[in-house]
């Protein structure tokens, strides 16, 4: 318990940071609706209204409080105003690509290692599949996978994929580099096979590497299906929840998704925080 | 072996059969520096149930000609035989245990699991795998370590968990690269008693490398020194002291003289540069 005093202190700072913040950008509209009302306001007036406009430049914490609880806990996880739902499609997108991004991520990974023409060809591929902006390239996926019949959750979870399945193979790679080479002429005066060695060294070698690859690769992969969201249209996920909070200027709306957003990759990292720590400890190395 | 004892002198016990020789071996390294001679006319016999020491500074080839015999290494020429056929063939018929400088116990598996591991790959039955476990611990005095972990353990308590993996398989030969090159001394004499016991126990033929010259002359029944670029076998001591040695038969005069001979030889090799 100890660590909840410098906690709370870091969020009390960011609270007033936050309240400061709304005054100053909210300011200038609320005087000119009193200029233009000819109304002169008071400074605790004045506060009082940037804290409370409907569509504020940045609204004020209490305010995107309010919107999450309105969204998240007064109505229905299914309907498509509660920002369970919309969380829960981005989530579904986001936990499938990471699944096919790892797997992709370690077979690739496993290729290197093995195989020396995938050594010295695939790792260029890989890295300049990363230096494409995603945000030009995600809607060409869904427009090309449209062509042959794939919609929904798929296309997106195939951003989601892009993304992750990069920091899997480079920290798979050098996870399943990491015996050393004392290790690996230990396996060779036990005559051990490919697979023995893989299975017994390498892989459980790797494992560290691939819990903080994967970290990295959720939180990825929850950035690919949001941008997923984005580009066409879609009617459901925190990404159509932002586009559509800046068609119409919903700034309240914006920040309770990302609020929203922010948490879900919190939780999804935690998760694989959680199966490391159980992990490694039944591994006997944590 | 107790009958072997009483019948002492060395030299009246019939030949022992020959387990490792070597004839004309050469091995030199491609380096960017242009070649590098690691091994230059390498002969030597080595008799079941031999201690033999590999002595020399670093770079005279010790490691590496232990590493050829354990097919880690290839000769450029030469021919090399363990138990009769070449180190590949032998390293396939797990002739041989290869004890490391440091442990190399794996993190994530306990000291039972670790040298459970090459017993694994070997294809032993899990009874098997469990007898033979209990057996080897007790044989480095680690019985009841077993669930513990490496990192429970002090280094020389590790290196003995590494021996106890080498020995786990039925291999004759135990091939051991500066196995206690990392620890203080006064682990290291107790390691070495220890290693000797475990010697006359086991009648395993045993290849050891090392750079303490005391080390050399208290475990070996056969000294080989060697001196580097190119390295080379400078002088093979028979060793006349008895098989059962306590620590004290290192003030006797034979141990002085065997070490200054040992230490003659390493001098001459080194008259070059």
């Amino acid at each position: 318990m100890k660590n909840v005093i410098p906690v709370l202190t870091v969020v009390l700072a960011i609270l007033l940071l936050w309240y400061g913040g709304a005054i100053l950008l909210n300011k200038q509209w609320v005087l000119d609706q009193a200029a233009r009302q000819d109304r002169v306001l008071t400074t605790p007036e004045l506060i009082a209204e940037t804290w409370a406009q409907d569509k504020p430049k940045l609204p004020a914490p209490h305010q995107v409080a309010v919107e999450l609880w309105d969204t998240v806990a007064m109505k229905k996880p299914t309907s498509k105003r509660s920002l369970v739902y919309h969380a829960w499609v981005t989530m579904s997108a986001t936990v499938l690509g990471f699944g096919l991004g790892t797997l992709l991520g370690f077979a690739l990974a496993v290729g290197i290692v093995y195989n020396r023409v995938m050594d010295k060809s695939v790792m260029p591929w890989v890295i300049a599949s990363q230096t494409i902006p995603i945000l030009a390239i995600a809607p060409m996926i869904i427009v090309v996978l449209n062509a042959i019949g794939i919609s929904g959750l798929l296309p997106k979870a195939m951003i989601s994929m892009y993304l992750s399945f990069f920091p899997v193979v480079v920290g798979m790679v050098k996870g399943l580099r990491s015996p050393d080479a004392m290790q690996l002429d230990q396996m060779r005066t036990w005559s051990a096979t490919r697979a023995q060695e893989f299975r017994r060294l390498r892989l459980p070698a790797s494992m560290p590497y691939l819990f903080a690859s994967m970290k990295i690769a959720m939180a990825a992969s929850l950035v690919g299906a949001i941008v997923g969201e984005l580009p066409t249209g879609a009617v459901a996920g925190l990404g159509a929840r932002l586009l559509a909070g800046s068609y119409y200027g919903q700034t309240i709306q914006i920040w309770s998704a990302l609020l929203m957003a922010a948490a879900l990759a919190a939780a999804l990292v935690g998760l694989i925080g959680l199966i490391q720590r159980i992990t490694l400890k039944r591994m006997g190395m944590a | 072996m107790m009958t072997e004892q009483v019948a002492a002198p060395a030299a009246s016990v019939p030949q022992a059969p020959t387990v490792i020789s070597a004839q004309g071996l050469n091995l030199v390294y491609e380096t960017s520096d242009g070649p590098v001679q690691a091994l230059k006319d390498v002969d030597l016999k080595i008799d079941k149930g031999d201690f033999v020491s590999f002595i020399g500074p670093s770079g005279c080839g010790k490691t590496t000609f232990l590493r050829v015999m354990a097919d880690l290494e290839t000769p450029t020429s030469g021919t090399v035989l363990v138990n009769g056929v070449t180190p590949e063939a032998a390293r396939k018929a797990r002739a041989y245990g290869y004890v490391f400088q440091a442990a190399g116990l794996y993190p994530w598996r306990s000291i039972g699991g670790n040298i459970r591991l090459p017993l694994e790959i070997m294809g032993y039955s899990k009874a098997e795998q469990a007898e033979r476990v209990q057996r080897v611990l007790e044989l480095v005095e680690l019985s009841g370590f077993d669930k513990k972990y490496p990192w429970q353990l002090s280094g020389g308590m590790q290196q003995r968990a590494s021996i106890a993996r080498a020995l786990a398989f039925d291999a004759d030969i135990l091939l051991m690269d500066e196995p206690f090159g990392a620890l203080d001394e006064i682990v290291r004499d107790h390691l070495n008693e220890q290693l000797l016991a475990l010697w006359s126990r086991t009648e395993k033929t045993i290849c050891f490398v090392t750079h303490s010259i005391p080390e050399a002359v208290y475990l070996s029944t056969r000294i080989v020194v060697m001196s580097p670029r190119p390295g080379r076998i400078t002088d093979v001591i028979e060793s006349p002291l008895p098989k059962e040695r306590p620590l004290e038969i290192r003030d006797s005069p034979e141990f002085l003289e065997i070490a200054h001979r040992v230490r003659e030889g390493l001098r001459a090799g080194h008259a070059y540069d």
